[in-house]
């Protein structure tokens, strides 16, 4: 296929990706800004935390030099004027799919297309009026419905494989992420006295409740949640859907089966880390300390990301 | 001075045409509140389907809806039989008109077209002079606008040999129809029209003298007016469709970028202008073509459908001589009439067009999209001096036409259903042998009076019927 039309495609799903889990990382926030704040404040903290993992906290502070709970949320989602914005990532998802829509099925274009007129009649009636849980459900559901109509009508050939490969690796970075990011917030686990462990309790379960993960997180460890089943659920645990390694199984089957000899350094790179996934204990990770570990595999991501585009995207 | 236009719907003495009682009857016993809803639901559906267009001019690219009305077009089959005949002589005629221009010109020594009218128009390529063509076929795809007049018989009113467009909206309409109104479709025979893509990568496979060449679509991107029916056709035909800066040119062949390498292209349906296909031969400014296409094209190692230099067939300046060209080459008494045409580069009929302004259509030779011209009747007084201006600033570049009595058809409108003013497009496809599908683009301008129906102008479509009678 047209490397041009396979780059449309891996970006149309990374921006809708990119939507749904930035809808998932405002859910969050802004469901534990609602909690008590054990006398740290009003919860602007928790609510800025969104810009800082996106790395846009700087831009919203130069745009309006304090946090401010209504400012932070619409500058997060709705803010055309925001580049990282949900709004704008719709907006460029749908915009890839326009420059693709002969290579997608109807049904794939028409609810992509649907997702962006009525994101725009949201803007207007603003985020407040709306709901922002009701907003956060909203992409969620519309990033699954676009993902089910792709599953249930493209053909299963190479521009669905692009579609899998853009979503995957928007994903895993978005795991890396945001777990490093509640690391964080939390630290090491303390022993737990003194109300800490309920703050502790919420602030794992609001992010396994983000990345869809809490029900398997109960049945597979049946017990609250701490750094070390946490992390091992989201980055070493197959069967969880929005696990790291998960998307690197995806990564590395989808790559191995596209055609051609110019994919070499993309599918080795991939096939790498996930065979390294598969062999690491959590132990290893928290030895290394978690947080150097998942700086580490961020990078490594980006890498693969990178060589994802020299062997197909950009070519001849 | 009183106009008597011709309704397809209904007769003089009010009487429903035969061909139209079914879906009149159907029509009296719907519920007006039903209709209405119907009619939100396609506007809906179309938005969803992103069925739109975008206006030249407009900064913003904003995409448009092309107004769908509900009530169909109607054609009874017998009538539609000597549309049919008609256009395919007449696309006979020009593709053997182009292929002798740019080899023997046996016509212009025949003393039937002049000389400067072809050779020096800005439609005619030096670059194709002795170019064999396969099948010798230079309009693949070709759109042949007819409207009526008062007593009803048909007119060409232009031929569009260059990049025609409409026919997704002819297929998408129908597509709505049918959703919208499924017993219509029941209660009588209508003639399906929904191969048409497949015809169509028929043709261009058959542009080809290859066994199975691959097809592409190229357009000009997705901030085109006609986007959606590039991206349409492509995916109906399955054909890749690339942007310019997705192929290349080496050693005179045509390659497109792909995932897996370099993958040689046979066949473009190239919906990109002559002037913008090539920077290297055409306009050197041109971000939308290939470099080096012309080589290529003139090796004889890609095809283009249409052809380069077919602008000189449709131009409105040669429009007037094309029922001549049907009697040269085909020895054949032209099916469907032309328009009488005012030449404004002859002295006499400048003359004449100077002195009844008020009355006439002004076109440019050049022009197209309902853009440039003057509708006589219509205009106010410092529109038709500005046009008189025009005209004797540059006589050659402008054709003048009696103002036709466009027919009518019931369309519904703010106050109910009244009857608007429309023009049917049928495409011709020019392959292994001549084909259309049944039917064609109709397009209703829908405002009260006016007789242009360019969607750049306002215009809005229907399906379009042809019916057993």
């Amino acid at each position: 296929m047209l490397s041009r039309t396979a780059s449309d495609l891996y970006w149309m799903s990374r921006y809708l990706e990119r939507a749904e889990n930035l809808a998932r990382m405002l859910d969050v926030s802004y469901s534990l800004s609602l909690m008590p704040q054990d006398g740290r404040g009003d919860g602007l903290e928790e609510l800025a935390m969104p810009l800082l993992i996106t790395g846009t906290l700087e831009e919203y502070m130069a745009r309006h030099g304090q946090l401010h709970a209504e400012r932070i949320l619409h500058f997060f989602a709705l803010d055309a004027e925001n580049p990282a914005s949900i709004y704008n990532c719709l907006g460029a998802a749908r915009s890839n799919a326009h420059a693709v829509r002969g290579r997608i099925t109807a049904e794939m274009w028409e609810n992509i297309n649907a997702s962006w007129l009525e994101i725009r009649g949201i803007a207007e009636q603003g985020l407040g009026r709306y709901g922002i849980s009701r907003f956060c459900e909203w992409v969620k559901e519309r990033s699954h419905l676009f993902r089910g109509a792709t599953f249930g009508t493209i053909m299963r050939g190479d521009p669905y494989r692009f579609i899998r490969l853009g979503t995957f690796i928007e994903r895993a970075d978005n795991t890396l992420r945001l777990l490093d990011a509640r690391y964080e917030m939390l630290g090491e686990d303390i022993d737990e006295v003194d109300g800490r462990p309920a703050r502790s309790y919420y602030q794992w379960s609001a992010l396994l409740r983000a990345l869809s993960s809490f029900e398997a997180f109960a049945e597979i460890y049946r017990g609250s949640p701490g750094t070390r089943k946490v992390s091992e659920l989201l980055l070493l645990r197959p069967e969880v859907p929005r696990s790291l390694r998960a998307c690197m199984d995806e990564l590395s089957l989808m790559l191995a089966s596209l055609p051609g000899e110019n994919g070499r350094p993309a599918q080795r790179l991939a096939a790498e880390l996930e065979a390294r996934l598969r062999y690491t204990s959590i132990n290893e990770v928290l030895d290394e300390g978690l947080h150097t570990w998942l700086t580490d595999f961020i990078l490594l991501v980006r890498k693969l990301g990178h060589a994802i585009h020299s062997s197909y995207l950009e070519v001849a | 001075m009183v106009r008597t236009f011709y309704n397809e719907m209904y007769q003089a003495n009010g009487e429903c045409r035969p061909h139209y009682q079914a879906f009149a009857r159907w029509l009296a016993e719907t519920p007006k509140e039903l209709l209405a809803q119907r009619r939100r639901e396609a506007d809906l559906l179309f938005h969803r389907a992103g069925i739109t267009f975008t206006l030249y001019g407009d900064e913003q690219g904003t995409e448009r809806l092309i107004p769908f009305d509900t009530i169909p077009r109607s054609i009874p089959a017998s009538e539609w039989r000597m549309v049919e005949r008609g256009c395919i002589q007449r696309v006979q005629a020009l593709n053997m008109f182009l292929a002798d221009l740019y080899h023997e010109q046996r016509i212009i020594k025949a003393g039937i077209i002049p000389a400067e009218q072809v050779l020096a128009n800005e439609g005619y390529q030096i670059a194709m002079q002795g170019l064999n063509l396969h099948r010798d076929l230079y309009a693949h795809i070709a759109g042949v606008d007819l409207v009526r007049d008062g007593d009803g018989s048909y007119y060409v009113l232009e031929d569009n040999l260059r990049t025609p467009s409409g026919v997704s909206y002819m297929l998408e309409d129908r597509k709505m129809m049918m959703r919208l109104f499924p017993e219509l479709f029941a209660a009588q025979r209508i003639a399906p029209i929904n191969h048409y893509p497949n015809l169509l990568l028929e043709t261009l496979k058959t542009s080809s003298p290859l066994d199975n060449p691959n097809v592409v679509v190229l357009t000009p991107g997705r901030f085109n007016s006609a986007y959606f029916e590039h991206a349409f056709l492509s995916r109906e035909m399955g054909v890749e469709l690339v942007e310019g800066a997705d192929l290349f040119v080496r050693d005179d062949k045509v390659y497109m970028r792909t995932t897996a390498g370099a993958k040689q292209v046979d066949v473009i349906y190239r919906r990109l202008d002559d002037d913008f296909l090539d920077p290297l031969a055409f306009n050197p400014d041109s971000m939308l073509g290939v470099p080096g296409l012309l080589s290529a094209y003139r090796s004889g190692h890609v095809v283009l459908a249409n052809a380069i230099g077919t602008g000189v067939a449709d131009d409105k300046s040669t429009y007037p001589y094309v029922t001549e060209m049907i009697r040269f080459y085909l020895d054949e008494e032209p099916v469907l009439k032309n328009v009488p045409t005012w030449q404004c580069s002859k002295p006499a009929d400048l003359s004449h067009v100077l002195a009844n302004l008020g009355e006439l259509v002004v076109k440019e030779t050049q022009g197209s999209g309902g853009y440039g011209m003057l509708v006589g009747p219509a205009a106010s007084k410092a529109e038709i001096e500005d046009f008189r201006a025009r005209l004797i600033a540059k006589p050659e570049a402008y054709i003048a036409q009696p103002t036709l009595c466009l027919s009518t058809c019931p369309t519904f409108v703010e106050t109910g259903i009244a009857p608007r003013h429309i023009d049917l497009r049928p495409f011709v496809l020019s392959g292994r042998e001549v084909r259309l599908v049944p039917g064609g683009l109709t397009r209703v301008a829908l405002r009260e009076g006016s007789l242009v129906v360019n969607s750049s102008q306002g215009g809005g479509t229907k399906d379009t019927w042809v019916v057993e009678d």
